[in-house]
């Protein structure tokens, strides 16, 4: 029975430390996620999480400044203005009509100050989340058989 | 063509179901001709999915863009390399792909086991196939690749497209590395199928002995030198490739396919538990179980984008399947589990905490953690949303922060659980051990120190490592010792004889080996350095040791792309070092989509990496971003000596030469070697 009380105290002692540090590292790092409606909404504490939005770069909407990028994100027709301030250059996939993921926090004015920005191209063929019908052509559903 | 490989693949599906109902019905009955037509089904099914691969490159080799899937993946000026891997540049084509490799393991088995183990292999068969008729329903049903383009017309009829040219491929794929990265990581993947398949047969089966634990063994290693490949080359591609000067960003694709990485290693661990002393048999079980689970976990994370992702271009229904499936199987591997688990029993218990099997023990548990805390990261979000109603993800900080330690941890055990005895270890043994390797790992971890490396965890990895090299050095230098001794050969060829008569023990040492360098060059990681600056021609900027000036621009056109490229001069103390030629190149064909192309110079001690990271908006100046990585290649060799010694530990033992003394020359064409009045070493890393 020793042997295993040894063993239990040896195992006990790991997953407990690597449970702390994974307590304080989820503190570090944790991000909420919303959607741009949701985000308009937000009320006291909640703004001052940090934040993940995504959203579809509004055509021209692109300016680029010293020191900062902005833009504006449309998601289910609500839009929301971006400062990107981070010092990585932006994905080369980030144009008109990307679909671009945020992250950094609310600003009091409303405006969302980004650290890190991600994009995806728009695919022609795939039906966008939104419903894009100005597609020309689309895969059918029937196959060739 | 499209309707020939839809028709195989419809057809490979109904072989499939053959071979898993009629699989059933053999068992059952143990018919041979039902045992012999069900194997043969299942070699059908193989072929036939091989059939419909080859069809889809043939539409992508004549350009036949009425089809959705070439239209979307490929354009005329792609070159014919790409085109190869057009294949599984999208949803419909990995999965394609996926059945495709999966039939490789699959006939490879079905064939070189067809007379052997006759109790054991239908219902390898019957496991196979029923894998086989998921990813088939997939690829028939749910995302077939042969769709053709169509147009709604003003009557609401469906007319056929035919266009000029396609969309191209995306310009991230379009690098040497996207041709073989894929296809290493998923015959990882698929490869796990085999020892999960192995391993519920032998478990339904009751199979007697312990032959199982070695097939099991044997495929989980090929599967496993697979994964790690394909790791590393995901990882050399995203730092060669994404220009953001890492290899790593914990990002849920990368996490899925590490997953099953973190299982599948410790398995190889334990399963010397089981193959010595009778024990952990449960375990055993459940780590290939929730190896396969994993794979398919991380398939389906790669092509749902059910976590937010760079990788995760698709998004598409495929979600509901892959649930459905794991859930199946889980509940098929908990019943058969429940239903056996008198087989599992443990013949042995532990002894000592100072022993192989606690290291064994700590080393399955390390594993064990680490794998639960990438899965409930990765997952987080997911979880979250349905706890709480929010949905939170958690970053690298937190990733770091519990895998680092770990990461130590298992690097500790590296060195010290190969020189524990079973059983129970003397205190004099331990000072005979780890003695010389101790006074080693200090000196190492001074000398990097005295380099200027100063971070407590990195300084504490370099003295692992340190360690870990020297009690390996020690291995090879006792063992080639006593060679040496009794065969007056050379210490050299002594360390190579030696590691050929046991591969599996010394494979595994130069898989530790392996690893010891890739700690070296993550432990580099706290030490990277950037800059970053708009440049006027003939302006220079300095990063560490070296000055970068920015020569000239050019530009240069290919067959796919224009490229608008930045010639800079390396100096390194005020002499010229070399020409770094960064780029960013314009693809055609695919809208407005660009690529970088990073110039990397790359020695031992640290990596220039320098990227063209476009204009300023207000100057039109060109950006150049350059990174300082220290020790950055060492990750890479690493990866080589891992391959290599995996490799090494599927090769088959060298007899002792003792044999060629006492049964001269005549002997080797007719007798067979086990026949030999030898001294049968015993396989294993003991």
């Amino acid at each position: 029975m020793q042997k295993r009380a040894k063993f239990g105290v040896g195992i006990g002692v790991i997953v407990i430390s690597l449970a702390f540090l994974a307590w304080l590292g989820y503190g570090e790092s944790k991000t909420y996620y919303h959607t741009i409606a949701e985000y308009q909404q937000l009320q006291g504490s909640e703004r001052s999480h940090r934040l993940r939005l995504a959203g579809t770069v509004v055509p021209g909407s692109i300016r680029r400044s010293a020191g900062h990028i902005d833009f504006m994100l449309e998601e289910q027709g609500k839009t929301l203005s971006v400062s990107y301030v981070g010092s990585d250059p932006l994905p080369d996939t980030f144009v008109d009509k990307s679909q671009a993921l945020v992250e950094g926090r609310a600003e009091a004015d409303g405006r969302f100050r980004a650290e890190m920005v991600q994009a995806k191209c728009a695919s022609k063929y795939e039906a966008a989340p939104g419903g894009d019908s100005g597609a020309p052509a689309r895969p059918t559903t029937q196959s060739s058989m | 063509m499209d309707v020939f490989g839809n028709f195989s693949l419809l057809l490979a599906f109904v072989c499939a179901v053959y071979a898993f109902v009629g699989g059933m019905f053999a068992i059952k009955t143990r018919h041979p001709l039902l045992v012999k037509s069900t194997r043969q089904a299942g070699i059908a099914t193989c072929v036939l999915i091989f059939l419909a691969t080859i069809s889809l490159e043939y539409l992508f080799f004549t350009d036949n863009f009425s089809m959705a899937y070439v239209v979307a993946h490929s354009n005329r000026d792609l070159s014919n390399f790409f085109k190869v891997a057009a294949l599984w540049s999208g949803q419909e084509g990995s999965l394609l792909f996926w059945s495709t490799l999966l039939s490789v393991y699959v006939l490879s088995v079905l064939i070189a086991y067809r007379n052997k183990n006759g109790e054991l292999m239908p219902y390898v068969g019957v496991v196979m196939a029923g894998v086989q008729i998921f990813f088939l329903t997939l690829n028939n049903f749910v995302e077939n690749p042969f769709k053709m383009l169509g147009a709604v017309n003003a009557s609401g009829a469906i007319d056929m497209v035919t266009r000029a040219d396609g969309n191209g491929l995306n310009p991230l794929l379009q690098y040497p590395e996207m041709v073989i990265h894929p296809p290493n990581l998923y015959s990882g993947y698929t490869g796990f199928t085999i020892p999960f398949a192995f391993a519920l047969a032998a478990l339904l089966a009751r199979y007697p002995g312990e032959k199982w634990i070695h097939l099991t063994r044997k495929w989980t290693m090929i599967a496993w030198c697979f994964q790690s490949l394909g790791i590393m080359l995901g990882a050399h591609w995203a730092y060669a490739v994404l220009g953001w000067g890492g290899y790593w960003g914990w990002d849920p694709v990368e996490n899925a396919s590490l997953l099953p990485w973190l299982t599948g290693t410790a398995f190889l661990h334990s399963v010397m538990m089981q193959e010595k002393r009778g024990m952990m048999k449960v375990w055993n079980v459940w780590l290939v179980f929730s190896t396969f689970l994993l794979c398919i976990l991380g398939t389906f994370l790669t092509r749902s984008g059910i976590v937010s992702s760079v990788h995760a271009f698709a998004n598409s229904q495929i979600g509901p399947w892959f649930v459905g499936f794991i859930l199946i199987t889980l509940a098929v591997c908990f019943v058969a589990y429940v239903k056996n688990r008198d087989y599992l029993k443990s013949e042995n218990q532990l002894d000592s905490v100072i022993s192989r099997e606690s290291s064994f023990l700590f080393n399955n548990l390390l594993f064990l953690v680490a794998c639960i805390a990438v899965l409930s990261g990765t997952l987080f979000p997911v979880f979250s949303e349905m706890l709480s109603g929010s949905r939170i993800s958690v970053g690298a900080p937190f990733f770091n922060k519990i895998m680092v330690p770990i990461g130590l941890a298992i690097l500790f055990l590296t060195g010290v659980g190969p020189l524990l005895a079973w059983r129970k270890t003397s205190e004099e043994s331990l000072k005979r051990n780890f003695g010389w390797p101790l006074v080693a790992a200090v000196v190492g971890c001074v000398v990097f120190f005295a380099l200027g490396y100063r971070d407590i965890y990195s300084d504490l990895c370099f003295l692992l490592c340190s360690f870990v090299f020297w009690t390996i050095v020690q291995e090879f230098y006792r063992g080639a010792k006593v060679i040496s001794a009794r065969t007056g050969m050379s210490m050299m060829m002594s360390a190579h004889e030696l590691a050929m008569r046991n591969t599996r023990r010394y494979g595994g040492y130069v898989v530790h080996f392996g690893m010891v360098l890739i700690f070296i060059g993550l432990a580099g990681a706290p030490f990277n350095k950037e800059v970053q600056r708009a440049m006027n021609l003939g302006d220079a900027m300095q990063l560490g040791p070296y000055t970068l000036v920015l020569q000239t621009a050019d530009a240069k056109a290919d067959k796919n792309y224009t490229a608008d490229r930045m010639i800079m001069e390396v100096l390194k103390d005020h002499k010229q070092l070399m020409m770094l030629y960064p780029e960013k190149r314009k693809f055609f064909g695919t809208g407005e989509q660009s690529g970088t192309m990073v110039a990397i110079y790359s020695t031992l001690r640290e990596d220039l990496y320098v990227v063209f990271a476009g204009s300023d908006p207000d100057t039109n100046l060109p950006v150049i971003h350059a990174f300082l990585n220290p020790l950055v290649k060492w990750i890479w060799l690493g990866g080589v000596w891992v391959v290599m010694g995996t490799l090494l530990a599927l090769m088959p033992n060298r007899k002792a030469a003792l044999v060629l003394a006492a049964a001269p020359a005549a002997a080797p064409s007719t007798v067979a070697p086990a026949m030999n009045p030898t001294v049968t070493l015993r396989e294993g890393h003991d």
